[in-house]
């Protein structure tokens, strides 16, 4: 499933930071962010597996992070690298929509 | 401490924005613990008016505040509030405010699948949770409507939010857009219904002018009027029209106008003090030389006098009076003096007034000379004029300030009564100048129309101005306020100035001047050779 001549390269920088610097903003176990974050896995593993990092915060406890991504609504998924940044809302259940969103090229 | 309950029936507590005006229109402020919409189009003043209640409500009533703001960030409203005299950067500094910027980019967000505005909930329960604030505002929250396409899932965030302000005890503001078909474009109302506030800017004459209704306030009276309202350097006024009671202290007090004769026609001791006096008459009667000579008096008094001058510049007016030997000149640099000379139809009426007030409050002067108030309004008969000068004379008599007006009428012989009706009920004192025109020369006559509360001459009265300032001819041999049958001949028509030509008045009419006032009896005495 991977693409080799993806993967090669990224094998070195792996080890200190993945390609992919995903953060997901939650506000508490709802079933939304349960669902947002079994999404973001999965489609995680089936397109950029190995190559991806998920932080998720939970704004209920760390609130004063919400200023700084400028988050509004939750779930909120931001793409901090590759940048520029981008953010898609929701429980992320449309995957083609946040395959766009994200700008990843879907593996056939 | 803040709080101040109107009705005495109704228990409904409100919250003072600490905006001059706004507070006694409704009463002693905004709904407290409730939201209130301020609805306005582009410019009408809807931030400003919003951020002055979260900072006076930090100075003034110790009730912090979070101002969260959809459009401009942070350091825009810090300037733009900059420009009202207000320091947000020291208030946040000093954890009494805090300010959110919440920026809503429609081409940044991806929306898939279901979402909540958690997130703008717990900055907002973070800001109020990190100052303690009592007061917060979204300015304005319709940009959440540009930024996120599922309105069905706002809306139903947004009416969360306001309950939820509620429930927090939060007084708000929240700022909407003017809608075509209602009152706000994404119909805000809807879930703000406690109170709102309605802005207006509107331009009339080329002169614009903001306005404020409150539209609905529920629970409680409030003033249905259009007052305006204005953005000065010293921050947001509110105009009420009419709430201006009429209280102000009256003083027994009498002060010199320096025209010892004119003072004379008022039982000897001048007008009263913190009174209205109107000075008007056709161009070139020397109103502006009475005003001028009202104003040496105080100055000899070691009073302070505030000069608003529209016609002349300050240093015209410096030179044109020394021509009457006063020295403007010379009070000014004692600090008893000062100018204020602009063209007041490049102002609303209304911003002037809050300038007079600034330049009034500033500068405490003891009297206030306008000259002239006609050049006020283009209108003659311009209605607010006569309510600007209403507020304007009430403002300073509860100031304790003595004003002077002067006002140019047509250029006739007979009185214009009719045009100055209307202003003139406003003064105490009326004096009116004219112009007599007989054998060939014309001559300056004044008379006290009214003057409320002190016996007053009826007298016409022949005056000349000189290199010694203002004086009043004698008509004849008796002196003071009682008339007899010649001066009451005399004051009727131009029986003054024809009068030389009479047997024994006429003597007594040339003598004065010429012992007095000397020379400056020459233009009239050319005239007639």
């Amino acid at each position: 499933m991977k693409k080799a001549g993806a993967a090669a390269p990224e094998q070195a920088a792996r080890e200190a930071k993945p390609e992919w610097q995903l953060r997901l903003y939650v506000a508490g176990r709802t079933p939304k962010s349960s669902a947002a974050l079994a999404n973001l896995k999965r489609l995680c593993e089936t397109h950029l597996a190995g190559r991806y990092d998920i932080e998720v915060i939970d704004l209920l406890v760390n609130p004063t992070l919400a200023a700084g991504d400028q988050i509004l609504a939750v779930p909120t998924l931001v793409r901090k690298f590759p940048e520029p940044i981008r953010k898609i809302i929701g429980d992320l259940s449309n995957e083609e929509r946040v395959l766009v969103g994200l700008d990843v090229k879907p593996v056939p | 401490m803040n709080d101040k309950t109107k009705g005495s029936d109704l228990p409904l507590q409100k919250a003072l924005t600490g905006i001059g005006g706004l507070d006694e229109i409704t009463g002693g402020g905004l709904p407290r613990g409730r939201p209130t919409l301020v609805v306005g189009g582009p410019g009408c003043g809807k931030t400003m008016l919003a951020a002055t209640f979260i900072v006076e409500g930090a100075m003034q009533f110790g009730e912090h505040g979070v101002f969260m703001m959809f459009e401009e960030n942070a350091q825009e409203l810090a300037a733009n509030m900059r420009s009202l005299g207000y320091d947000l950067d020291k208030l946040c500094r000093q954890k009494k405010i805090a300010l959110d910027f919440v920026r809503v980019e429609r081409s940044e967000i991806e929306e898939t699948g279901a979402y909540d505005l958690d997130g703008l909930f717990i900055r907002l329960a973070h800001a109020i949770a990190s100052v303690g604030a009592r007061r917060v505002v979204l300015d304005s929250v319709e940009a959440l409507f540009a930024g996120l396409s599922d309105h069905a899932v706002l809306r139903a965030e947004l009416r969360r939010l306001f309950r939820w302000l509620k429930d927090q005890g939060m007084t708000a503001i929240i700022t909407g857009e003017r809608g075509d078909v209602g009152l706000t474009r994404f119909g805000l109302e809807e879930y703000v219904a406690d109170c709102v506030i309605v802005l207006d800017h509107r331009v009339s004459e080329q002169v614009s002018t903001r306005r404020l209704r409150v539209v609905k306030y529920r629970d409680s009276s409030h003033g249905m009027n259009e007052y305006p309202f204005l953005i000065g350097s010293d921050g947001l006024t509110v105009l009420p029209i009419t709430s201006l009671r009429l209280d102000h202290a009256a003083s027994a007090e009498r002060i010199a106008t320096g025209i010892p004769q004119l003072d004379a026609m008022f039982g000897g001791q001048g007008v009263y003090r913190d009174s209205s006096v109107l000075v008007s008459g056709p161009p070139g009667t020397g109103k502006s030389s009475i005003g001028a000579s009202i104003a040496n008096a105080a100055w000899a008094r070691g009073e302070r006098v505030l000069v608003f001058a529209y016609e002349e510049s300050a240093q015209q007016m410096v030179r044109n009076m020394r021509s009457i030997g006063l020295n403007l000149e010379r009070w000014r640099k004692k600090g008893l003096l000062r100018f204020h000379a602009s063209r007041p139809t490049m102002q609303g009426l209304e911003q002037h007034l809050v300038y007079v007030y600034g330049a009034v409050r500033e500068f405490k002067p003891s009297v206030v000379v306008i000259d002239p108030i006609s050049n006020l309004s283009l209108h003659r008969d311009d209605a607010g004029l006569k309510s600007m000068l209403m507020r304007l004379i009430d403002f300073l008599k509860q100031s304790h300030v003595t004003a002077v007006f002067t006002s140019l009428v047509g250029d006739l012989s007979s009185v214009d009564l009719g045009s100055q009706l209307g202003v003139s009920s406003l003064m105490d004192t009326w004096l009116l100048l004219s112009n007599l025109q007989s054998n060939g020369e014309r001559t300056r006559a004044l008379q006290v129309v009214k003057s409320r509360g002190m016996p007053h001459s009826n007298q016409v009265r022949e005056f000349v101005l000189s290199d010694k300032g203002i004086h009043l001819v004698d008509i004849c041999v008796l002196r003071g306020e009682v008339l007899t049958g010649r001066r009451r001949v005399g004051a009727l028509d131009l029986e003054v100035v024809a009068a030389p030509a009479a047997a024994v008045s006429g003597a007594q009419l040339k003598a004065p001047p010429k012992a007095k006032a000397k020379k400056k009896v020459i233009p009239k005495a050319k005239a007639a050779a």
